[in-house]
This record gives structure tokens, C-alpha cells and sequence, in this order.
């Protein structure tokens, strides 16, 4: 940091400033100084509280280690892991799992888009309509789980009276096997629907107006410009928004713990709930690990098209 | 959000220029649409008006069959149980709240001191390997916290992190780092490096045109983040119910969750305590709509 500048020969009036700038070279070398101090805090809170988890994580899964009966880990290598993959609890949680995560994503992107369509068809109100819409989405898990576990209470609760005098049955929504998947998925559409219909919204009014002007000029179908205009501009962020919901759905774990802590029976245990009972109910932490390496790894994957996607998508 | 929706509104003119013919069963659809919104609004936003129904309802109709929907009598004594314990005093509910607010702040405050110095080095620096650290970055967000609880249990567990507001902190920062570097990054994009390189020629370092040029005008957008690590934060479940246990150091999803555990609920009290929990977010998000769609995709998806 000492001796003439050539960067400021250019600009006589700044020699006399206080604080002489650096020169090229060591400029670079303090920039890549200064990248390395600014991001490596971040890096090392990540590594801390994520990586080194993970990783032991890893080690855990080769082993029998309890986390109650302690005692040391003896390694049983891939036991754990063939253990859980040939086992018919795992694929039947597989199965809910599926069913859960198709089912919910499918209902909230047709709702979600729908919604997203009527508002964008409108010229009034669409701020407050928005921001009515979006209020379940910012709503805590736990509450809305509280909320709706209340409201499907079959002896007190508000769907059931509903239902009542309109002169139908009783459900017992949570509490019966055929219909308590179908509630987690209803509860579930009900809190990101509003998400769809934000990221959809988002799209519907970046298409440019002149392409339906010019169809309408053409006299095209309704059907037509939403088939050849709208659809084709707004899917590839609609995509963006299944495939984040569909993650956050294979993560799903508070509405299970609340509404229905995996019953009844096991009717609405999905993998993130079977591998909190083996963790933390049944202590078997080394196939637990095992249980969790396997769901990261899907995650991993399910994020890395994700990003791909959304990467491309940028880059267009 | 607010600002695209309200930039779009020029469709009027192209459905005026159908024929005559059309547009009366134009307007027709146009009351089928108006009254299709208004039945999903309603269904949508029944659930919330219900919570804060029963929030303000005697017992006796909370509990009323048929449910009662307009004629009940009106009382805040559910909300006075949220805040006060029967028998004077603070109550277990109103210390979790305290807990929320110090474990989702001081976190939010941890992953934006963290978070908005690593977006500017990556916006502004040619980082070995970006894009893959970036990557692996948002990755760590996206571990199911079933998963990660279980190591982290241990860990804690180990170095007396269990039970403790520290420990809830750095993992809701750890959560929040992801988010606030992209988020960010995104921020620090919109501010021109030229600002930078300009301030460099009038003789500040690097550091200085950061500190004095760039980050004054990222002061929108890092109070939008931290808004939106504050909701996380406050938000979170499970780590809360995992990591903690004593009522000192509980915070508040999972208490207002242990008010369902016993043989009979109070769902008034629960209702109540919703509310109460909820407001803030509300109210916090509406601050942010405009960063909605950014904030809720994880600063990936921004418009």
C-alpha cells in the first residue's frame, strides 16, 4: 500500500486524498483475502452444524450404536441398510410417503393454479385478493395442525357440525384409517395451495400482453391462447414450484407429529415420521442414521434437479 | 408481490376488443369467475376467521353443538390464560414466548451477520468453484430436520448444547445461512459493482466501498431476509421439540403443541395461544410481500 498509483494519475484531484489507494496487485491479493474472510465464517457455521452432523451421521449407520443403551458402536457394516431396504414397514411408509407427497402437490398445483388464473383475469382488487389468499402459507405448521386437528375433532368439530345440518353423515376425519390420509393430504393442500398460486400468479402476469392481443386479433379460442400462450410461458416456473413443494413434502413432519401422530394404525406414518419413532421411540439410532443417510439421499437428488432446473431456467 | 400484481392490470382493453356477440357472455363468466374467488376465498380463509372465533369464545361454545358461528358471547379471558397463570404470575406460555423471541432473533441476527458478508464476496468475487458452493449451500437447506435432529442430538448432547437456548440458536442460524446468502446474493446483484470500483478510484479500499458505498443500499433487502429468518425461526418445530424440554428454555410452537397433550383440550386456550403466535408473522410478512415469492422459494425464484 505505498508508492504512486497509476490508477490515479488519471484523477489529479484525488492525490491528495487521505487514505492512498492500493495498487493493482496487491488489490487482488487483499480481494481474494477478503472473499476468504467473508465467506469462510458462513462455511464453517454450515460444515459445523451440517456437514460434520451428516457425517456422523454416516459413521452411525454402519454401526449398532443405541443412544440409550450407550455402550461403544460396533461397526455392522451395510447391515442397517439392507435391513431397512428389504423391510415391508419401510416400503409400506414408502407407499404413504408417495401417496402423500403425489397426492397433496397434485391437488395444491391444480388449485393453487386455478385461483392463480381467476385473479389474474381480473383488474380489481387483486392486491387484497393476493394477500388474502397467501395468509395459510405464513401460517406455523403447528398452528394450522392445531387448528385443523379442531376442526376435524368429530365429537366438537366445525366440519362434522357443518356436515350435521346439512343433513350428513359424521366423519371421523383423524381417527379412521380410509380417511385420515386424505385429511393430512386436505390440511396439507389447504397451507401451499396459496404457494402455487403466488409462483403461478408470478408467471401468469410476465406473459406479455401483446401475444394475446395479437391471438385475439386472430380471433384465437380462449382454449386456444391458455393451451398455446399461457400454458406453455408459465410451466417452466410451475415446475420450479412442484419440485420445491414436492421436497418439502417428502420432509414433512409436523402435521404428522400433530394431527395424527401416525395413526391410526400406521395409516399416516410417512418416512420422516417412521424415522423420528425408530430414533427417538425405539432408539436405534445406528438404523435410524441408516434410515436418515437413505431420505438425505433422496432429498440430495431431488434437489440437484431442482437446482439443474431452476439454473436453466435462469440461464434462458 | 404487490408490485407485479399491481404492474399487470392493463388485461381490461383486450377482452374489449371482442365482438359485441361475445361479450355479454363475457360478463357472464366474468360473475361466474367473481363468484368462484369468493367461494375459495372464503374456504380459504375459514379456517383462520374460526381460530379467532374460538379465540374469543366462552367455553361453552367453543364447544357447542351445532357449532355456534355469529350468536356467542365474546371474551378475551382465553387470551388473558395465554399471558397469565391461574394462579398469578407469568404463565408457562407468555416465558415461551420470551424464548421465541430471543432464539428467533438472535439467530436471524447470527445468519445475517453471517449470510450478508458471504453474498457480497460471492456476488462481487470470482470464487474457486462457485456455482457448486452455492449449490451445496442451498443443499444443507433442504435436509429433512428429522434427519439432521438425530446427529445433532447427539452432538449436543455430548458438548451440553442439549436443553439450551445456544443450541437452538446456532442450528436455526445454521438453517438460515443458506437462505440469507441467497436471498442475498440476489440483493447485492441489483447494486452495480461500478459503485465499488468507482469508490476504489477515489481512493477507498475494497472493504470501505463495501462499508460505506454498498451496504447502505442493501439495507432494504437485508431487513426483507432477516424478516423472512425471523418467520423460520419462529416458526420451527422440530428442532424445538427435539433439542429442548424444560419450560425456561421451550419455545413456543412447542408449547402451544403441549397444550393438546392431555385427556381434555383446551381449545380455546390453544386457539387463543394461535393467535397470539401468529399475529406477528402476519403482520411481518405483509412488511415483505413485495419479497414474497423470493422469500418463500429460498431466494431462488425471484421476479
Amino acid at each position: 500500500m505505498s508508492g504512486p498509483v497509476p490508477l490515479t494519475t488519471d484523477h489529479p484531484g484525488q492525490v491528495a486524498s487521505a487514505t492512498p489507494p492500493a495498487p493493482g496487485r496487491s488489490r487482488r491479493l487483499s480481494d481474494r483475502w477478503l472473499a476468504v474472510a467473508f465467506i469462510s465464517p458462513a462455511l464453517l457455521l454450515l460444515l459445523a452444524m451440517s456437514v460434520f452432523p451428516l457425517l456422523w451421521a454416516l459413521y452411525l449407520s454402519f454401526t449398532d450404536y443405541s443412544a440409550t443403551r450407550g455402550g461403544s458402536a460396533h461397526f455392522v457394516w451395510f447391515e442397517n441398510y439392507t435391513a431397512i431396504l428389504t423391510s415391508a414397514q419401510v416400503h409400506l411408509r414408502a407407499l404413504t410417503t408417495l401417496i402423500y407427497v403425489v397426492g397433496a402437490v397434485a391437488l395444491q398445483t391444480v388449485l393453487g393454479f386455478a385461483i392463480a388464473y381467476l385473479i389474474s383475469r381480473r383488474t380489481h382488487g387483486r392486491g387484497l385478493l393476493t394477500t388474502l389468499f397467501l395468509v395459510p402459507m405464513m401460517l406455523s405448521q403447528v398452528v394450522v395442525g392445531l387448528f385443523w386437528k379442531f376442526m376435524l375433532d368429530a365429537q366438537f368439530g366445525v366440519i362434522n357440525s357443518m356436515l350435521g345440518s346439512l343433513g350428513l353423515g359424521q366423519v371421523e376425519w383423524l381417527t379412521r384409517q380410509q380417511t385420515a390420509l386424505i385429511s393430512l393430504i386436505v390440511v396439507d393442500t389447504w397451507q401451499w395451495t396459496p404457494f402455487i398460486m403466488l409462483i403461478a400468479l408470478a408467471g401468469l402476469t410476465a406473459v406479455p400482453k401483446y401475444l394475446y392481443e395479437a391471438a385475439s386479433i386472430d380471433r384465437a379460442s380462449e382454449w386456444f391462447r391458455f393451451r398455446t400462450i399461457t400454458l406453455p410461458l408459465v410451466w417452466p416456473l410451475l415446475l420450479i414450484a412442484v419440485l420445491f413443494r414436492a421436497i418439502e413434502a417428502f420432509r414433512l413432519f409436523d402435521l404428522v407429529y400433530i394431527l395424527t401422530s401416525g395413526g391410526p394404525g400406521v395409516s399416516t406414518e410417512t418416512l420422516s415420521f417412521h424415522v423420528y419413532k425408530v430414533a427417538f421411540l425405539g432408539f436405534n439410532t445406528g438404523t435410524a442414521s441408516a434410515y436418515g443417510i437413505l431420505m438425505v439421499l433422496i432429498v440430495i437428488v431431488l434437489t440437484q434437479l431442482y437446482l439443474r432446473y431452476l439454473n436453466k431456467l435462469k440461464e434462458d | 408481490m404487490a408490485v407485479s400484481v399491481d404492474e399487470a392490470v392493463s388485461t381490461g382493453p383486450v377482452r374489449d376488443r371482442t365482438p359485441a356477440a361475445r361479450r355479454f357472455g363475457g360478463r357472464g363468466r366474468s360473475v361466474l369467475e367473481i363468484a368462484l374467488l369468493t367461494v375459495l376465498a372464503v374456504v380459504m380463509l375459514f379456517p383462520v376467521l374460526w381460530m379467532i372465533e374460538t379465540s374469543i369464545k366462552e367455553n361453552r361454545d367453543v364447544y357447542a353443538i351445532p357449532a355456534k358461528f355469529f350468536d356467542f358471547t365474546v371474551t378475551l379471558d382465553h387470551f388473558k390464560d395465554v399471558f397469565v397463570a391461574s394462579g398469578g404470575g407469568r404463565s408457562t406460555l407468555s416465558v415461551a414466548f420470551l424464548n421465541s423471541v430471543v432464539v428467533a432473533g438472535v439467530s436471524t441476527v447470527l445468519a445475517t451477520v453471517l449470510g450478508v458478508p458471504a453474498a457480497w464476496a460471492y456476488s462481487r468475487f470470482s470464487v474457486k468453484a462457485k456455482k457448486d458452493q452455492l449449490f451445496f449451500i442451498l443443499s444443507t437447506r433442504f435436509m429433512p430436520p428429522v434427519v439432521v435432529v438425530i446427529p445433532i442430538f447427539l452432538m449436543y448432547r455430548q458438548v451440553g448444547l442439549i436443553d439450551t437456548k445456544l443450541g437452538l440458536i446456532l442450528i436455526y442460524a445454521a438453517f438460515n445461512v443458506p437462505f440469507t446468502i441467497w436471498m442475498m446474493k440476489g440483493f447485492v446483484d441489483e447494486v452495480p459493482a461500478e459503485y465499488e470500483d468507482a469508490a476504489m478510484l477515489d481512493g477507498y479500499t475494497r472493504l470501505q466501498a463495501f462499508w460505506k458505498f454498498t451496504l447502505p443500499l442493501l439495507v432494504p433487502g437485508i431487513a426483507a431476509t432477516a424478516v423472512f429468518a425471523l418467520i423460520f425461526s419462529w416458526n420451527e418445530f422440530v428442532f424445538a421439540i427435539f433439542l429442548t424440554s424444560s419450560d425456561t428454555v421451550r419455545t413456543a410452537p412447542p408449547a402451544i403443541a403441549g397444550l393438546i397433550g392431555g385427556t381434555t383440550v383446551d381449545w380455546g386456550l390453544v386457539a387463543a395461544a394461535s393467535v397470539v403466535f401468529a399475529l406477528p408473522v402476519l403482520v411481518f410478512a405483509y412488511l415483505v410481500r413485495k419479497h414474497l415469492i423470493a422469500g418463500v422459494t429460498l431466494g431462488a425464484v425471484r421476479r
